[in-house]
């Protein structure tokens, strides 16, 4: 389709105006605008956690805008839950499916809409044939009949997508439908898509992978940090063009890192591969430097974090810390090597809500700090105190409860803790999400105290400015695959953007 | 993950034709009607070997007691599936039937001429309501259902102690015609139980056919799922504890009918049975399936059980073992056939892949 298809010149049917979103201290959206035509595929891409699936969820009604308003056909729209969204005919495929495993596929699609007979019944036989018509158009097979546990990914996706198709959404919003697609199932999407569109409907796409949104779409919104950067016609951009708008920013003086000496391989990992997780990575990092592990979410990081940590198993390759083997799946034997991991959900992974400072940050410790077996209570106040006093925490006290601490204050302690074991070798998660700005500094200075120190540090990190200003080598990892390593000197925003977004060959 | 780039058409093309389309139609309602057909040979096999052992088994009377036995505990086990299927669990029951029953009798003695249909109008209502306090504290609180329901097991079965204060209601106590719906037969069948068989079909035909019924299943399959497509919750959990209170409550006047004698403690214990019912009928116990007949049989089940080990004069201690090896039993057959379905479905797509 060409972008000066019919519908262009067409009122927008749907416009969204001043949006602003915060989850606590953290700004998600702040005054975004976006207006979608009758007839026109327009493309939404950021940077992750630029705010596009905050969007999504605000379009479906999952989530209630801070401020800003949204129209429909010029009038004003109002909603209050997911029931409000379909009744204003916005259609969402989320980029998790959300399907019920227990029910059959005919009824995850009608849900709350089935064919009714006489007494208000549900007419069975109608919603199965309905549900083979949907499928028949998308051109696939699935029996309606059968539950929908067991579907892979790709199925479990294409009754989603059956799903939006079934209540003739007037807007279908598609959040990276294709991750789990192949290319022939991607192709019949965008044939039903474009179909869609034809008949009026204005469809919001978002993808990371920028040869479809420029077949697909007309328009081009490029989200960052929350923020609308712009919105062309497809036909004036270049993907030069929209990847610099995705990640232009002044970067080099935000984040610095000194220049350390540096010392012997520490971290070894040879051909680690998990089946259907990641396969064949390999890579060393020596001590005092900072490696970062970038890449889109989903392309398979943390899990080899978590692997070489030894919480989860790996099939293939190996791990050796400064030259000797670390045995696989334990990461006691990890901890006792000298490695820490400080994952990326602190909330779950990292911290004991509920406990005090001090407990949090001497958890991973007990064991040294005991004697005879028992915890006593003034080695762990001096050992807690001595970190949260280098790490600058902001607590009234240190027996206060670390659920009352900020997002930044959480991510110090959990640090603690992890440091309080003395590695040589630090993995860190996302160091800094959903942390403000001067916690952020402070994080990334500690972390090139540190390196500076002698310790291996692995970031793995899905901020482009923090990759950028805080590693000495770039590891790019794609759909499971270390596909590039860049220097310093290499690596810059469109580089990694590159590399990230599979088009290894560029740059 | 990633099939992307790897995928050919053809063998995409195979993977489809592998997968999908041989199965029959009907394949969940045919696993649900072997569940509640296993249920049925189960209960003849015993009937049969009690039968052998001791013909008066069979004999009118027996079928008779065994039929109002069960009734009480068939309603309960219905609205406990209403319950599980939405991934909760209401402890409560057997507390309000206690509670409604001792209403009852001190209804009638309170007011000797009352009609007994109006008592009955008056006692579902009664369980209603603390099926509401139930779905209430459970929205506010935002608390499992188990710890709610925990907590007014004992407040409503401690509201009940005040009230009785050590009294006790006799038959002597109420209105023959009321005593008459305990005990009277339709053509041989005790009237309670063909209340109970109204109930069973009611709830089950709902649960099947209506889209409010589907909506319990898809809360308990995927609770965020369910949200997100704009099912409202909290306001469907609400109803089903209300429900499950009411008939409860229907449950409890039933019990003053049949007794007649009622004190305080009236129904203590009796929850776990249910759960137990709705178990062994084929209820999951973390939501998304089960019907209300399967309910319904395991709960005739358990009580043929106990009947059945009495005729045989069989030590009361084996009973509870009987009852505990078949919870077990139907648990680990649920799960059996989770992971033979899912080893099935995972065979079907890799092959082609």
């Amino acid at each position: 389709m060409s972008p000066d298809s019919p519908g262009a010149d067409r009122a927008p049917l749907l416009v969204l105006e001043g949006v602003t979103k915060s989850f606590g201290a953290v700004a998600a959206l702040r005054g975004v605008h976006l207006a979608l035509h009758p007839g026109e595929a327009h493309a939404l891409v950021g940077e992750n956690g630029a705010g596009k699936s905050t969007l999504v969820k605000i379009l479906a009604g999952a989530h209630a805008p801070d401020a800003g308003r949204l129209a429909l056909d010029g009038r004003p729209l109002e909603l209050r839950g997911p029931a409000d969204a379909r009744a204003a005919g916005i259609a969402v495929i989320y980029q998790e499916p959300t399907l019920f495993p227990d029910l059959s596929v005919a009824e995850n699609i009608f849900m709350g809409r089935q064919p009714l007979r006489g007494l208000r019944r549900i007419d069975t036989a109608a919603m199965n044939r309905d549900a083979a018509r949907l499928f028949a158009r998308l051109g696939v097979r699935i029996d309606p009949t059968r539950p929908a546990r067991g579907l892979s990914i790709a199925d479990q996706q294409l009754v989603e997508i059956a799903k939006a198709l079934s209540f003739d959404a007037r807007i279908l919003v598609m959040d990276e439908p294709t991750a789990a697609l192949s290319g022939v199932e991607v192709e019949r999407l965008f044939g039903v898509a474009r179909s869609l569109c034809e008949r009026g409907a204005a469809v919001l796409f978002i993808s990371h992978r920028f040869d479809e949104v420029f077949d697909l779409c007309q328009r081009i919104t490029v989200l960052r940090d929350g923020a609308w950067v712009s919105t062309d016609r497809t036909s004036d951009l270049t993907v030069d063009a929209v990847v610099r708008r995705m990640v232009g920013r002044d970067v080099s003086s935000l984040y610095p890192k000194q220049d350390a000496p540096l010392r012997d391989t520490l971290l070894e990992v040879r051909g680690l591969g998990r089946a259907g997780v990641f396969s064949d990575v390999s890579f060393t990092v020596r001590g005092g430097e900072i490696v970062a592990l970038a890449g889109l979410v989903g392309a398979g990081r943390s899990e080899v974090a978590r692997a070489v940590f030894g919480v989860d198993r790996y099939d293939a390759g190996e791990v050796r810390v400064a030259g000797e083997p670390l045995p696989a799946g334990s990461p006691r034997r990890a901890i006792a090597a000298g490695l820490a991991l400080v994952p990326e959900d602190r909330r779950q992974q990292g911290l004991v809500m509920e406990l005090s400072v001090e407990r949090n940050a001497t958890l991973a410790r007990r064991r040294a700090l005991s004697r005879l077996g028992l915890l006593v209570g003034g080695a762990e106040r001096v050992e807690a105190q001595r970190w949260t006093r280098r790490l600058q925490v902001k607590t009234s006290r240190l027996s206060a409860a670390v659920a009352t601490l900020s997002g930044g204050n959480q991510q110090k302690v959990v640090l603690a803790k992890w440091l309080a074991t003395e590695p040589r070798i630090l993995i860190i998660d996302e160091p800094t999400r959903g942390i403000d700005v001067g916690t952020k500094a402070e994080v990334h200075r500690l972390l090139s105290q540190l390196a500076n120190e002698g310790l291996a540090i692995l970031m793995i990190s899905s901020e482009l400015p923090e990759v950028l200003g805080m590693a000495d080598r770039v590891l790019v990892m794609h759909e499971g695959r270390m596909v590039r390593e860049l220097s310093r000197a290499e690596a810059d925003e469109t580089s990694v953007m590159f590399a990230a977004t599979g088009q290894g060959a560029a740059a | 993950m990633s099939l992307t780039d790897t995928g050919t058409p053809d063998d995409l093309a195979g993977r489809r034709s592998s997968g999908d389309d041989r199965r029959r139609p009907g394949f969940t309602e045919r696993l649900l009607a072997v569940r509640e057909l296993s249920l049925l040979l189960a209960l003849g096999a015993l009937v049969l070997v009690t039968t052998l052992r001791n013909d008066r088994f069979l004999s009118g009377q027996s079928v008779k007691d065994l039929l109002l036995g069960c009734a009480i505990l068939v309603i309960l086990a219905v609205g406990q599936t209403l319950v599980i299927v939405t991934r909760n669990v209401d402890l409560s029951v057997g507390s309000i039937l206690g509670l409604v029953a001792f209403c009852t009798g001190s209804l009638f003695l309170a007011a000797p001429g009352l009609p007994w249909p109006v008592a009955l109008l008056l006692g579902v209502a009664l369980g209603a309501l603390c099926g509401a306090v139930n779905g209430g504290l459970i929205a506010v609180a935002k608390v499992p259902a188990l710890v709610i329901t925990l907590g007014t097991l004992y407040a409503f079965r401690g509201i009940d102690y005040y009230w009785a204060a050590g009294r006790q209601i006799n038959a002597a106590d109420m209105p023959r015609s009321f005593l008459r719906l305990g005990n009277q037969t339709v053509l041989g069948v005790p009237v309670l139980f063909l209340i109970a068989v109204v109930v069973v079909a009611v709830v089950g035909y709902y649960l099947r056919a209506y889209r409010g019924g589907r909506e319990l299943y898809a809360i308990g399959s995927e609770p965020a799922a369910a949200r997100l497509s704009g099912i409202p919750v909290g306001r469907r959990v609400f109803a089903v504890f209300v429900a499950s209170g009411a008939l409860a409550g229907l449950a409890g006047v039933l019990y003053a009918a049949r007794f007649g004698t009622l004190d305080a403690a009236a129904g203590t214990g009796l929850e776990l049975q249910v759960v137990a019912a709705a178990v062994v009928g084929g209820v999951a116990i973390f939501g998304g399936s089960g019907s209300a007949y399967g309910a319904a049989l395991g709960a005739v089940l358990l009580t043929t059980i106990g009947s059945s080990l009495a005729v045989l004069r069989i030590d009361p201690f084996w009973q509870q073992a009987v009852v505990g090896a078949l919870i077990l039993a139907a648990i680990g057959l649920d799960r059996l056939l989770a992971l033979r379905t899912a080893a099935r479905l995972r065979g079907r797509s890799a092959r082609g892949a």
